[in-house]
């Protein structure tokens, strides 16, 4: 999804996911409104907004566990060490959030989408204040996921190479 | 039964409402001031004078209406909140924002004139019974209502976030009485009761009877012209509204 | 993936609260402080008059543990909508009611609790003894939860909304007020030799109504907050 500043590219997301209501029309997921099925899409829905989503009190393994626990699964230890690890914020998991830098706040609040068994993947602008690195890393994600069956909505004001899949541009006007 | 169901739900809208409660609310002024004006009469000339309590007893043509419209209109705020929520329609909430300014005012009314008849039968400008009580925490329900409207400054938000309350408030309303009932009796509170009134003779029966209605037709009056400015200043953007105010 | 039950979420829920309270030790303390300091503000206020006191003694009580709850009401959802993580729980798979009563749970543990234990020690300067005391504890245990849940309510509804502090506690205090009466007038009761049983089985029922309708509103507020 592109567009200008202000046009209204977040909130659009926030309708996908269900959070902010609609006017008119409809959001649909496997045929249904996701509104007559809110708790089916939730368990395939994995959203990331321009918060984080980490409780600066607690340690990055402490924040992450919760995120598992909520999804309804038990938090596994070693596969978030390894999650970890692959963002490029290895060993960081006994720090507290706060003690992290913005740019290790975000690879965190990311490898949730790593940890997620969801399908749909709703990203909004995941690749801004990302250095070269962590833009690649993202997209190489994204695409692994496109190519287990998954899918992804997400606005970005840089043009990302995501694999061989070409993306369904909406480009959103006032 | 498709014409019928399309024509009702026609009124949903502000805009159709607007002009339907511009035909409306001059019908029930009229009636009000009518009412209220026979009732004034019978509550002050006709009605006979009490043998215990004398002229003063006639403020009660005032304060038994005014609780009364007070209980109600927060019954149906309520029911306008949850009507709204339920079908998520614009007008809901506006009805409910409409009514609460009124019941409040009702609600104090009431306070009011219940002082003014206890200080002279009893002595004291206030007394701790159930009913007077139960009255000043309703007040204090609207006044959360009115409060949290004022803070919220999107009004969908406002009008969703007081529909709740609302609702939260009609089902604490019978709770609170009847725990205020409990104190009231545990603690052998005033004996005083401003529900005591011994046989009514009939004329204070109508006279009262006339007010109550009076009242509801004031209140509706006073709902359509608020519902009326709340649709105005919510739709404002709309070309309706800027070909209306012209 | 081993799948979570929903107890098991909950528990996740209170694990985290009380991680965060264990790290910000000042906050749940303060209200405490408050309690103990408001309680002893009547005393300055009336006279130390030990008749005067003793009689006053479960409505100061209870009015100033029930103003200290709700203090620490406000931060019950505030921080997690500031972060991102109340979205987060919105959009999860776990219902959004059961993490409102895990919250409302850790609510009562960690502000509610203290407050019980703390109650018999303020009582004492009142006066009370052994089985006034007793029954005081017991019905702040059995309100102070009522208290949480209600206050639930309170809190989603105004979540970044301005001057939600003071908005909050005229939102909820009316709807505190049975649970005062009853909690308040057990003791009283008890003392005049009418027994406290029925204080307590009504104040056992406005927990279980409130337990039951009060995530309701709660979640409802909370996706209305998050809009």
């Amino acid at each position: 999804m592109a567009g200008a500043n202000g046009v209204g590219k977040t909130s659009l997301l926030r309708m996908v996911c269900g959070l902010a209501p609609i006017e008119s029309g409809q959001i649909l997921w496997n045929g249904k409104s996701i509104h007559a099925q809110p708790d089916a899409y939730r368990e395939d829905l994995c959203y990331l907004g321009h918060l984080n989503a980490l409780q600066e009190s607690l340690t990055v393994n402490q924040n992450l566990a919760f995120t598992t626990a909520l999804a309804g699964n038990a938090p596994d230890p070693v596969q978030i060490r390894e999650v970890l690890a692959h963002f490029g914020v290895r060993g960081r998991g006994e720090q507290l959030v706060r003690h992290l830098s913005q740019g290790q706040k975000r690879r965190v609040a990311l490898s949730r989408l790593a940890l997620s068994q969801a399908r749909l993947w709703v990203l909004d602008e995941p690749f801004v204040a990302m250095d070269e690195a962590g833009v690649r890393m993202l997209a190489n994600l994204i695409a692994s996921h496109l190519g287990q069956g998954g899918l992804a909505v997400l606005t970005s004001h840089q043009q990302v190479d995501i694999g061989t899949m070409p993306p369904q541009m909406l480009e959103l006007r006032a | 039964m498709n014409a019928r169901v399309i024509h009702w739900f026609k009124f949903a809208s502000p805009q159709n409402f607007y002009v339907l409660a511009g035909r409306m609310w001059p019908w029930f002024a009229t009636l009000a001031t009518l009412l209220a004006a026979v009732g004034l009469w019978i509550s002050f000339f006709v009605a006979p004078t009490d043998a215990q309590q004398g002229e003063g007893y006639r403020i009660i043509f005032v304060h038994v209406p005014a609780s009364q419209m007070s209980m109600f209109i927060y019954l149906v705020m309520a029911a306008w909140a949850g009507f709204g929520l339920a079908f998520n329609t614009r007008l809901s909430g506006m009805m409910a924002s409409a009514l609460a300014p009124t019941g409040a005012l009702f609600a104090f009314l009431s306070l009011a004139t219940g002082a003014l008849w206890g200080k002279p039968m009893w002595g004291a400008w206030w007394v701790w019974d159930a009913r007077l009580t139960s009255e000043l925490i309703l007040l204090f329900l609207y006044l959360g209502f009115l409060a949290l409207q004022s803070s919220i400054d999107d009004p969908r938000r406002a009008d969703k976030a007081c529909a709740v309350l609302a609702l939260v408030g009609v089902v604490n309303v019978p709770i609170i009485y009847f725990s205020v009932k409990w104190w009231n009796t545990l603690h052998q509170g005033a004996s005083v009761s401003l529900t005591k009134s011994p046989t009514m003779a009939s004329t204070m029966l109508w006279g009262m009877l006339i007010m109550v209605v009076a009242c509801w037709m004031y209140a509706i009056t006073i709902a359509l012209l608020r519902v009326r400015n709340i649709i105005l200043e919510r739709e404002r953007h709309t070309e309706w509204v800027k070909h209306a105010l012209e | 993936m081993k799948k979570l039950g929903m107890l098991s979420v909950m528990a996740a829920v209170l694990r985290r609260e009380v991680s965060v309270a264990l790290r910000q030790k000042g906050e749940v303390l303060t209200p405490l402080v408050f309690f103990v300091v408001v309680a002893s503000l009547f005393p300055l206020g009336v006279g130390p008059e030990s008749a005067l006191l003793l009689r006053m003694a479960p409505g100061v009580l209870w009015v100033s543990a029930l103003l200290a709850a709700m203090l620490s009401l406000q931060r019950l959802f505030a921080t997690d909508y500031t972060d991102g993580s109340l979205e987060q729980m919105a959009l999860s798979s776990t219902p959004l009611g059961l993490l409102v009563v895990g919250k409302a749970l850790s609510h009562f543990l960690l502000s509610g609790l203290p407050l019980v234990l703390m109650a018999p020690v303020l009582g004492l300067q009142f006066g009370l003894e052994g089985r006034s005391l007793g029954i005081l504890m017991l019905t702040l245990l059995l309100g102070t939860p009522t208290l949480s849940l209600i206050g639930s309510i309170g809190a989603a509804l105004t979540l970044g909304v301005r001057g939600a502090g003071v908005l909050l506690s005229l939102l909820i205090l009316p709807l505190y007020i049975p649970v005062l009466i009853f909690g308040a007038g057990a003791v009283e009761a008890d003392a005049a030799g009418l027994g406290f049983g029925g204080h307590l089985s009504l104040l056992a029922a406005l927990l279980v109504l409130s337990a039951f309708f009060a995530p309701l509103a709660t979640k409802t507020a909370l996706r209305i907050s998050l809009e």
